[in-house]
This record gives C-alpha cells, structure tokens and sequence, in this order.
C-alpha cells in the first residue's frame, strides 16, 4: 500500500521526533524522526549497530531518550517503562524472547493479564481467547505446550500473541528471521500481511534486504544512528537501499583458498549425541573435513551444533559413533587430551565459555597450556615468560588496549575476540572448531577474523566452521554442509551453492 | 564433565568491597549494636568501652585476643580460599570439629617423641578435615548437590559424630562430658608446663609483664596461621593449582572450555579448604583446649570464619585483619556479662549486622547506574 | 504392636509440623527467585519471640501469631537488602541467621534476668490438642490424631499454599518472577513487590514453624532448640522440587527420622549416633535430589531492570 512520504501526522499512530541516543559518547540515535501508520509495514533498515534496536527499545520504554519526544495518537507521551508501552497499545517482540521456558504457552501470554473468576485463574476463558486471537491471526499454537520445548517459531508466535492479548496496535518485530528456516519465514511473512491488514502497525528491525523487499509498505533506513532516508519500498531497488545502509561499496568476492586440499584431519562417524533434557539432538551425523579446507555447517539454531561442537571437543557424552581425529580415536576422551592432541576451540559465547573476564588478557591467553613449559615449571607459574608471550600475541594480532595485565573484561567485544582466536591459533592446530566467530562484532572486526581464519586455513589446516550466517559460511567456507534435525542433510561446494538449495535443506525439504 | 558445566550456578558468588566497605560496615554494624542495646536499656558507649578494655586494656587481654582469633584465621583463610574456587564452604564448622576430635584421639591414645607426636597429629587432623571437605566437593562435582546445604548437613552429621566419640567408654573422662586430655608430647602450648612448675613459677613472679603474658594459652597455632596465609597468598598467584582454582571460580564453564577438570578442581578446592579450617581446629586442641568435650550446639568457629571472610572481602590479608577484629571483640565481650551485666550476644548481633552491610554493594555504584541509565548515557 | 506404630506415625507428624511450616516459607520465598537459606534465623526468632510472649499473653494463638511477626520482621530486613539493594543473598542470608539466633538469645536474657531459656509456658498458653479425650488415651487413634492444633494448621496452609501458587494470579506471577523477572517485568509484573512480599510471608511461616516448636512441641526457648531444623526445612523444599507436595513428604520422612530418634532413644542406642540420622537422611536425599536441574531459573541472582547498550 504505498503511502505519500511521512511528515504528515494524519493517520499517524506514532511519532518520534528529534529522538537523540547516547551511550558514553556514541550517538546511537541522532535526532531520529519517525511515524507509524495504521496497517502499514515499515521496516527499519541498517547495518548491525545502526541504532535500530535503541530507537525502538526507546520507543517500548526499555531506555530513556536524552533528547525528543513520541506521540502516541497525536497525544505527547513519556513512555519509561514497557508496562507503560503496552498500555499505550505498543507491543515489542524482542531478538531474545523474554518467555518463561517452565511455563505453557498459554500462561506466557495471560502473564500480568489473567483472567479470573472466584480468585482462580480461569484457564478456559483464557484459552478461548487466546484460541480466537490465533484464528484470526493466523497463528497456529498449542497453548499447553511448554515453551522450553518448543520450537523457535512456537515462540515467536507465542509472542506476538502475548502483544495481541495485550490489545497491541504497534508491533515491532526486533530481527524475527534471524532464527527462522526458510520455510519459517514463509510463515512469518504470511502473519505480518495479515497484522497489517487488520490494521496493525508493523514495524520490522532488519538487515536484510530481501525481508525489506518482500514484506514491507515504507522503508527507514539508519547509518550511524542518523535516520538517512524514509520511502515507500515500491519506489527503491535493493542495490538502492544496500547502497543508503552502507554507505559505501559492498564488500568483494571470497577470497579464493590458496592451498589445496588435503588428507582428511576429522572425521565424524554416525555420531549420537544427547542434549541438556536427554533428548538425542545429533542422530547419526557423519562428516569429513580435509587439512587445507574450512568446512561451514550452516542450519538453523537448534538442529544439534552446539551439541556435535560439544561432543567434538570432549564436553559432551557421544552416546553412539565415534570421532577420529588424524587417525586417532578421540571419542569421548577428555577435553585436555582432546585439546593436546591438536583440536581448537573457538566457541559461541566468548564471554560464558571462551574467556575468564575476570582473569588479565595474559591469563587468558594460557589458559590451555599454563601447566607447561615455558609458562609454568612444576606447578610454578613464570610470570615473565607468560607475560613476554602476550605481549607478543598483543603485537602480532594488534589486541587494543596493549597492557596485557588488565582484565579481559575491560576489552570490547572484537578484541575479546580476537585473544580467543590468537589463543587458539597460536597454538598451531590441526582442527580449529570455529563457532559463529563474528557474532556481534562490527563489520572491520568480522572482517579482520575472517582473514585470520583464512590464513590457518591457508597453512594447510582444517577448519569446522559453525555459523548461522549463510553469507559468512558462503565467504569463508570451501564446501558448505547442511545440518537439519541432527543429520547432514546435505553437503555443497560453496563456490557452486545456491541460497535456494541451501534454504530448501535447512528447512529439511531436501533429499537429506 | 558435562554436569559441572551444565549445573546452573544457584548463587552467584561474587562477593563486591574493598577496604572502604568493610570498614563502613564495621561502622554500621556497631552501629546497629548500640542500637539494640539502647533498646534493652544498656548504655552503648560504656558497653563499647567495656570491650576495648576487655581485650586491649592488659597485656594478657591482647595475648587472648589473640589466642581467640586464631581459630578464626583458619577458618577465615578456609571460606575465602572457598570463595575464589567458586565456592561457599559453610561447612568450616564441621570441618573444624572433625580435625578437633582427631586431634584429641591421636593426641591421647599414639604416644610419641614431642618432635614427632605434635606434627602427627596435625598431619591426621587436618588430613580428616580435608576428607570431610572433600565429601561436600564431592556431591558437588557428582551430582551436583549445592554445597551450602549439604555443608551445613555435614556440620551437624559431624557434631553428633563427635559426641559419639566423646562419650564412649575408654575416651570419656569418667564423670565428666569431657574426653581424656591429649598427651604432653601433642601439646604446643608455650611453656605450658613449664610456667606451672616451681622453679617456673619463681621466675615469672620477677618478671610481671611475662607473667602476665603467659596468663593466656599462648601457643604456636597464630605462628603457624600466619604461614599458612603466606603460602596461600604464594600459592593463589604464583601456582598452576592457583590458578585453576581461580578460573574455576571466576568462570566454570570457561575452564572447563579451556581443558580445566572441573570436577577435580571443586573436590580439590573443598578438600584444600576442609584441611585449613581443620588445621585451626587440631591446632585449637593441641594449644588451648586439650581435649574435646560434648558439644550442645555449635561452636561457631565455622559461621564467625564466614563473617572474617566476608569482613576481608576475601583475601588473605583482610582475613587476618578481621580475624583479630573479631577475635578481640569476642573476648572483650565475653567480659560483658560480667562487668555490666549486659548479655554477651550482643556480639553476635554485631557480627550479624556487619555481614549484612557487607553484604550490600555499593550503594553510591547502584545509585550512580541508576541515574545515568535515566539520563541516556551508559558506559556500554 | 499397634501402639508402637501409632506412636511412631503420631510423632513423626508432630515433629513435621514445623519443618512443614518453615519449609513453606521456603517454597514461597524460592519460587520467586529469593534463596532461603535464612530460614534458621527466622524460625529461631520466631521460637523465642512465641515462648517469650506466652508468658505474658492471654492465649497461644497470639504468641503463635507474634512469633510470625518477628520472624517477617527479619525476613523484611532480609528483603531491604536483598530485593532492595541487590545484596548477595547467600551472604545476607548468613547475617539474618546470625542476627537470628543472636536477637534471640540477647533479649532472651534481657527480659528474663540473664537466663538463657525462657520460663516454660503453661499448659494453658501452650498450643491446644483440640482432639485431646476424643479416643481412649493410649490408643491408635489417639496416637495418631491427638496432636497439637500446629499440626493440623500446617496441614491446612500447605493445602493452601499449594492453591495458592498453583491456581491464582498472583501465585504464577510469583513463579514467573522467579523463572524469568526480565520477562514478567515486561509485562507489567512488579516484579521487587511480589518478592518483597514472598520474602516477608517466608519469615511468617518460618516464624509459626518456630513456634510450633518451642510452644507446642516443648514447653520453653532455649538455645539448642533449633539446631538446623531450618536449614532441614530449606533441604526438605530443594528436594521436594520447590513444589509444596514434594516438601510436605520430604518434612514427613526427615520428622520420621526424628521420630525414630525417640523411638529408639529409651532403648540404649546411643543418642548421638541417633540425633545425627535426620542430617544423614537429608544429606542423602539431597544427593539423590541431583542438584538444581528444576530450581526456579533466576534463582539467587538479583534482578535489576537491564539497562540496554
């Protein structure tokens, strides 16, 4: 539904006007202007630290603007607090769902709002609204199913009922395909319409402009916490709006592996393993990964690679299969024989499971091998020789600030990265396990550990790429192999693979 | 493996102060004691003064204080060392007991030289202690079972142990709740008999300020407490055990990434802490106490190390600082009861009300995050 | 035969009632993501504050409920800084203990002349049997039933509580601020108030678990009263899975235990090997309990509203 340029309040359910952000002394929203329209789509468009997510967490009351006012329905209003957005009839579907996983669906969504009769929870009414609310909508949930078992879609859904119950007249959606296969955006997007038309506000946090292209009515897009351009998507082509979200031009080609490949360094046998609940989440996975490759396994989160990484590097029981690492059996040993056997770990969340923040940069950078020579000499540590080391390691990967003495807490995310992987590399493995290796980091930082990765590929290494980003998989890996509901479904070249085969697989709609 | 690193931690240990807090809330929580005793009547300055004087006011007085606080430093040093494993060893108090009642039993029934004896019976206690850590270690790394609880079992399992022992027939004194008192040769009390014999005696009567000195069971036990703080403040930096133990504490999950056995690393954690708190109990009998006698209810060397561990923000240093604190006005309170007739507990209270401000983060830190955050500006 | 069954069921029960009650303290206060390992503290100040106040009250039921009194008193300081101030709960847990047992015995002193006990309560200010001379005395029945009224208002408020949390709104707003604060403060839920009442209905109950000692159970306070029953109520509630069910029989079999002890204790085995038997039955029922897998999810972790970067 194209609509003239905004500017005009009529019919405007929301307005933000002059909204200013500041964190320390980052600007992540410079005097931002934006209205909402009855059953339009808007998608907010922007690079990863753009300010979409603060310009709408301001406007749900998850943090307070220094500068600008919101109006909702042409009345000025202070929202400090999302109890107090929700009244206003916004409601806001968060990238990470604030659900509680021991409670059913059905009690997520009556949370704060329950219907009683005597003093009890009267559970029937409850569940015949929620059930019209789903029909109209067209959100298909099973109320009493708990959410902790419940697949990501389910949730999502379960939200964005909980913001209908709530008699929500603006919906923001923060990134909800980030998580979805294929096919499960399909569904989201037949939702969205389907909000809009019921005259919904919808607004979509997004970098991705196909998401844009496909669903959206108006388009912002944000650059550096400035509001850059607002048209009707009907108007723009993709290159046009990548083009206005970057700034400048798209990054080039993968860069091409410079070493051949070589004999095969891991291989995984019909491999099962359990997860937290018992419930097998890798069901007879086998793979190969060659020295001088990097081997991406992309697939939606939740299809068992946090559990085949575990298993892989000895923090979890491999029920049945085996693990054989340059001939070596390697099925559940322990992690320290693991490691000294030539195996790294670069994994998902550095500050849980990668580095101790509270421990200095140097700590950090032993901590696999502070029990031997030269850092350590019948359980007593060298300082010196620890210390020269990380000054080294600081020099060579370039880590800021450059005092190896101070706590890995105080470094920003791209750095605590980067001693990660200095780690790792450092110690010359012949398998490095790599898990989303640029998860929240600016683009020059992903860009600066994709070349690091390329390099130890480069020396003839081997490396298992887990990543949920098909664009850094398509990058960096050699061949890419799909991993749907435990199993390889499917294994590619990436050099020939195709984004549509690669969804379909994820999605399990292959032969896999 | 996995389950350590799965085990979600109930609590979360971080213990948040510094200098400046522990001294505020060394304020506050007498503070809150001249409260109480107003309400019960009592004048707060004279009782405050009743126990500076108590334990500062002579020569003996600073050498009990002293003799007192000992114990504390043990199980003080026990709960910190716990605290930077990641770990709340409230079971300092069971492990106290165990090695105190090893002690005794070794300490009777072995008889040996005086140079062998005393350092076998320390061997054996502390040993015992480091044993009944290690079964709350244990249940942690095994399945998991929260070790404040199941400590805290321990300590009671551990209490009626004791009286078992105590009053069986052979041990038991006869008429008495007691057990037979240790052997000379497991002594380490200063010149214990020596300053009740004759010639002993003549001589300390020329020299006042000795006698008066020796009036206490001056013993090695704070000699050998100050030694195990320097090699805990050694072995904390300078070791690879120290510094499993700390990455273990800081984050669990991360070491285990890393190649740490985190299960090994919790039981010996607990272990290392049961042997230090029992150090300060087999030392308690060797120097002060002599024998081990039924027990009505804890003693509490386990819970006020937990207030000298809290108080010293956990570090080595702090520990012995609050210990001697605690150990001073332990003893000048005792006096109390006796000069005003005002009840002792209100130590205990006092105690209570430090470790509660302890506890608080601190308040100008919450209150500066409070308003930034309103403002818009956040140090991301 | 019979008799010895029914004295053994009979004692167990008594010896249940207040494991019961202060273990529903804890289920309140752990359910809404506040450790409860203050309980002891609690429950010793409300067993003083009981015995002291039938010396001088009319009845028991106004000792009984002063004791609750106290016992929320603490617990409301314990709350302050806690849920207030965001203190570590483990440490402010010890202090409440600390401040507790020691509250107790000083004014313990102060009001009755520097003793350590307090005067033993008469019979008639002492919690009622309400069935007394219902059965022959002697008898099964009469084993079994005759109790102390804590008995059967343990029994009563576990059936409520178990409502309570279950079947109301405000019992699943209070799960749910212990499952996920972030997210029922989202939605409106205040999340500081209900823990702040949870932790305040927690030292009620720990109080009237109190009393259920020291003026039914026995006649008088005194300092080796309650010994860790506390922290056996806070055992009972971890390996009841934090549901009130599951703490109900956990209390039953550690009551039975202490039942057993008396059982057995005029029979020459010795006392002490005895009294440790409830400790070592919790320490095992503890292991079996396989750590925290079911505990409330924000359990122990202070919960202040996220400020985003």
């Amino acid at each position: 539904m194209p609509t003239a340029t905004a500017d005009l309040p009529e019919g405007a359910l929301v307005e933000m006007r002059g909204i200013t952000k500041l964190f320390g002394r980052t600007r992540a929203n410079d005097q931002i202007d934006l209205t909402l329209r009855r059953g339009e789509v808007h998608a907010l468009l922007g690079e990863n630290g753009a300010g979409k997510s603060t310009l709408m967490n301001i406007l749900y009351g998850r943090c307070l603007p220094a500068a600008g006012e919101i109006f909702i329905r042409g009345v000025k209003t202070i929202i400090d607090a999302p109890r107090t957005a929700i009244r206003c009839g916004i409601g806001m579907v968060h990238q990470h769902f604030l659900l509680v996983q021991a409670f059913t669906a059905l009690e997520n969504i009556i949370l704060g709002r329950e219907p009683l009769k005597r003093g009890r929870i009267d559970l029937r009414r409850a569940q015949a609204e929620v059930a019209e609310l789903a029909r109209r909508y067209g959100l298909a949930i099973d109320p009493q199913a708990r959410i902790g078992d419940s697949s990501v879609a389910m949730r999502q859904k379960v939200e964005i009922l909980k913001a209908l119950y709530r008699k929500a007249e603006v919906l923001i959606l923060d990134e909800p395909t980030a998580v979805l296969s294929p096919a499960e955006v399909d569904g989201l997007v037949e939702i969205v319409r389907e909000l809009a038309l019921q005259g919904k506000s919808v607004v979509l946090i997004t970098h991705k402009l196909k998401e844009v292209m496909r669903v959206a009515d108006v388009c912002t897009i944000l650059r550096n916490g400035r509001r850059i351009a607002t048209f009707p998507v009907a108007e723009a082509s993709a290159a046009e709006l990548a083009e206005k979200m970057i700034g400048h031009r798209l990054p080039v080609a993968p860069a091409a592996a410079t070493a051949q490949r070589g004999p095969v360094t891991l291989r995984v046998e019909d491999l099962y393993v359990n997860n937290g609940s018992g419930v097998p989440a890798v069901r007879g996975l086998s793979l190969e990964v060659h020295a001088g490759e990097i081997l991406g396994i992309v697939g939606v989160d939740g299809n068992g690679q946090s559990e085949l990484v575990e298993a892989i590097a000895g923090l979890r029981r491999i029920t049945s299969g085996r693990v054989v690492f340059r001939g070596r059996e390697l099925t559940n040993k322990r992690p320290r024989e693991i490691i000294e056997s030539g195996l790294g770990l670069i994994p998902e969340d550095r500050q849980q499971s990668g580095l101790v923040l509270d421990l200095s940069v140097a700590e950090n950078l032993v901590l696999k091998d502070f029990r031997k020579p030269p850092f350590s000499w019948r359980g007593l540590l060298d300082s010196r020789a620890i210390s020269t080391f990380a000054r080294e390691i600081i020099r060579s990967y370039d880590i800021r600030p450059s005092d190896e003495d101070i706590r890995a807490a105080a470094l920003s995310g791209g750095n605590q990265q980067k001693i990660v992987l200095a780690r790792e590399i450092a110690r010359d493995p012949e398998l490095l396990v790599a898990v989303q290796p640029t998860r929240g980091l600016d683009p020059g930082s992903a860009a600066e550990i994709h070349g690091l990765l390329a390099a130890h590929r480069n020396r003839g290494r081997a490396i298992l790429l887990v990543s949920f980003d098909l664009d850094e998989a398509h990058y960096l890996a050699d061949r890419i192999a799909v991993i749907f509901q435990g199993r390889i479904v499917g294994i590619l070249e990436s050099a020939a693979a195709d984004n549509l085969e690669i969804g379909l697989l994820m999605s399990g709609g292959g032969a896999g | 493996m996995i389950r350590v690193v799965q085990v979600r931690r109930l609590f979360a240990t971080r213990v948040d102060g510094g200098l400046i807090s522990a001294s505020v809330a060394i304020f506050l929580g007498l503070a809150f004691g001249a409260l109480i005793l107003k309400a019960a009547g009592i004048a707060p300055l004279a009782a405050y003064a009743v126990i500076l004087k108590g334990a500062f006011g002579k020569p003996a007085s600073v050498m009990y204080a002293i003799v007192k606080a000992t114990p504390l430093i043990f199980t003080g040093l026990s709960i910190a060392l716990a605290f930077r494993g990641g770990l709340f060893n409230i079971g300092a108090e069971g492990q106290f007991i165990v090695a105190a009642l090893a002690a005794a039993l070794t300490g009777y029934y072995l008889q040996l030289p005086a140079a062998v004896h005393v350092p076998v019976v320390f061997l054996i206690a502390t040993a015992a202690a480091g044993l009944w850590g290690g079964i709350a270690g244990f249940l942690k790394a095994r399945y998991g079972t929260h070790e404040v609880v199941s400590t805290i079992m321990l300590n009671w399992i551990a209490l009626h142990l004791q009286n078992f022992v105590v009053m069986t027939t052979g041990f038991r004194k006869p008429d008495s709740e007691a057990s037979f008192t240790i052997r000379e040769s497991a002594s380490i009390t200063l010149l214990g008999e020596w300053k009740y014999s004759g010639p002993g005696q003549s001589w300390l009567q020329d020299h006042s300020v000795v006698q008066d000195l020796l009036r206490a069971p001056v013993n090695f036990g704070i000699v050998v407490a100050v030694a195990v703080a320097l090699a805990l403040h050694f072995i904390l930096k300078k070791t690879t055990a120290g510094y499993t133990l700390r990455a273990i504490g800081f984050n669990r999950r991360a070491a285990a990434y890393g190649g740490i056995d985190v299960e090994r690393g919790l039981v010996m954690t607990m272990v290392a802490a049961g042997a230090i708190a029992g150090a300060g109990g087999a030392l308690h009998v060797m120097g002060v106490a002599k024998n081990i006698a039924l027990l009505t209810s804890m003693e509490g060397y386990g819970f006020d190390g937990l207030a000298v561990a809290l108080m010293g923000n956990a570090s080595i240093a702090g520990c012995g600082v609050s210990a001697l604190l605690l150990g001073a006005l332990k003893y000048g309170g005792a006096k109390m009861q006796a000069v005003l007739g005002a009840p002792s507990e209100i130590i205990v209270i006092i105690t209570g009300a430090i470790v509660f401000f302890v506890g608080i983060p601190r308040i100008s830190r919450e209150l500066l995050r409070a308003r930034r955050a309103r403002i818009g500006r956040n140090d991301a | 035969m019979l008799e010895d069954v029914g004295f053994i069921v009979g004692t167990s029960l008594m010896f249940t009632a207040p494991l019961m009650l202060c273990a529903l303290g804890g289920v309140l206060s752990e359910n809404a993501g506040v450790t409860a390992l203050g309980l002891e503290g609690m429950m010793t100040l409300g067993a003083f504050t009981a015995a002291a106040s039938g010396n001088f009250t009319a009845g028991p039921w106004q000792a009984f409920l002063a004791a609750g009194l106290a016992g929320a008193s603490l617990a409301a300081l314990y709350a302050v800084a806690t849920v207030g101030l965001g203190s570590n709960q483990v440490v402010s847990s010890i202090a409440v203990n600390f401040l507790g047992v020691g509250g107790s015995l000083f004014f313990c002193r102060v009001f009755f002349a520097g003793a350590t006990m307090t005067p033993p309560v008469s019979l008639d200010r002492k919690i009622p049997r309400p069935l007394n001379g219902l059965f022959p005395p002697g008898s099964f029945p009469d084993l079994v039933l005759n109790q102390y009224a804590t008995v059967y208002v343990a029994l009563l408020l576990a059936l409520l509580v178990w409502f309570f949390l279950s079947k109301t709104a405000a019992g699943m707003r209070i799960r749910a601020v212990g499952e996920n604060p972030a997210a029922a403060d989202c939605l409106g839920v205040r999340v500081g108030l209900i823990r702040s009442l949870s932790v305040v209905l927690s030292g009620a109950f720990a109080g009237f678990g109190g009393a259920a000692m020291s003026i039914a159970l026995v006649s008088s306070f005194r300092p080796t009263l309650i010994s860790g029953h506390g922290f056996m109520a806070l055992a009972a509630v971890i390996a009841g899975r934090w549901k009130p069910q599951g703490a109900l029989i956990a209390c039953l079999l550690f009551g039975s235990s202490e039942a057993l002890v008396v059982f057995f204790g005029d029979r020459n085995i010795p006392s002490s090997l005895l009294s440790l038997l409830p400790y070592a039955i919790a320490l095992v029922v503890l292991a079996g309990a396989r750590g925290t897998a079911q505990a409330p999810a924000a359990l122990g972790l202070p919960y202040r509203r996220e400020t985003l970067n």
